[in-house]
């Protein structure tokens, strides 16, 4: 089993690359973009075929390693 | 006693090597320049040599980066002894990639972003001293400007608002981002141009700039010297 971590800057905390790319899509006309937030995605195979097993786990590598919860939030799919 | 004639005691200086740090050679240079005795430590070290008096995380860039700066180096066996150390009272510096690392280990509050403009910055900069009274700047005085290198991309100090103000009010801001005159400067985005800070107990430190990268005025500025000198009290 699979699971899919995303992890972006929080909201409230400025995402310098997702301005940037905001700019850039507003200065190609794509009008009506309100906000571009950049992330990264991460994912991880796990052994286990136990979902609630799996999401403890991954729930503990994104407090501890794969996201920095001063800065940053953080979503898990497990698939 | 003036400040400068205080006599100098020679100390051990333990200074971290992860792969990918870049700075040890520099630090070591810049400390033994000092008079002061110094040592490289491998990050797979569990322990740190038992007389250390200062420990250093030097620039670079560990483990390439990789994931956030410094969020892998802070699980390498030698951070674990580096926070026994600080906890311990033991002095601590981090410059740049080891400021970094320091806040990933949570020794020091806040994070570092990436630049707000995204690029790589390196040039010498003015910064500002916003309290001199801890061991690390006690050389130098609250308002002096100095003239210091700086070369990150995630230089960009992120604290929130509450977190903001207990560091105003423990005087643990040690450094500002300004021009020549003194005046505040937004170089990276940090929040209200903070350069470097220290943790409540005032024995960890760590700055975005190279104190290490001003020891020679042939090279622009020996500025770092005094910033280095204020462990020997």
């Amino acid at each position: 089993m699979k699971a899919i971590v995303n992890v972006y800057l929080k909201e409230g905390v400025l995402d310098p690359q997702g301005k940037a790319t905001h700019h850039a899509l507003e200065s190609m006309n794509f009008k009506g973009v309100q906000d571009v937030r950049i992330g990264k995605q991460i994912v991880i195979s796990l052994d286990t075929d136990d979902k609630e097993e799996a999401q403890k786990e991954v729930k503990e590598m994104c407090e501890t390693l794969l996201a920095n919860t001063v800065i940053e939030d953080y979503t898990i799919e497990i698939v | 006693m003036q400040k400068s004639s205080k006599k100098a005691a020679i100390l051990k200086v333990a200074i971290l090597r992860f792969p990918g740090t870049n700075c040890e050679f520099d630090t070591q240079y810049a400390f033994e320049k000092l008079g002061h005795t110094t040592e490289l430590i491998w990050h797979k070290e569990e322990a740190l040599p038992a007389d250390t008096d200062l420990v250093v995380v030097p620039g670079g860039f560990s483990y390439g980066d990789y994931l956030r700066s410094g969020s892998i180096a802070r699980f390498s066996p030698v951070m674990k002894a580096v926070v026994e150390f600080a906890d311990g009272g033991g002095k601590v510096l981090g410059i740049c990639n080891g400021f970094q690392i320091l806040t990933e280990a949570g020794l020091l509050p806040g994070a570092l972003k990436r630049n707000n403009n995204l690029h790589f910055i390196s040039k010498h900069q003015h910064l500002k001293v916003i309290n001199s009274d801890n061991a690390f700047l006690n050389r130098c005085s609250n308002d002096e400007i100095l003239n210091i290198p700086i070369a990150h991309a995630d230089g960009n100090y992120y604290i929130d608002d509450e977190g903001l103000t207990s560091l105003e009010e423990n005087g643990q801001i040690l450094l500002r981002y300004c021009n020549a005159q003194g005046e505040r400067q937004v170089v990276n985005g940090s929040v209200t141009s903070i350069a470097g800070i220290c943790n409540e107990k005032k024995n960890v430190f760590g700055l975005m700039p190279h104190p290490e990268r001003a020891m020679e005025t042939i090279l622009g500025s020996e500025e770092g010297i005094k910033m280095l000198q204020g462990f020997e009290q």
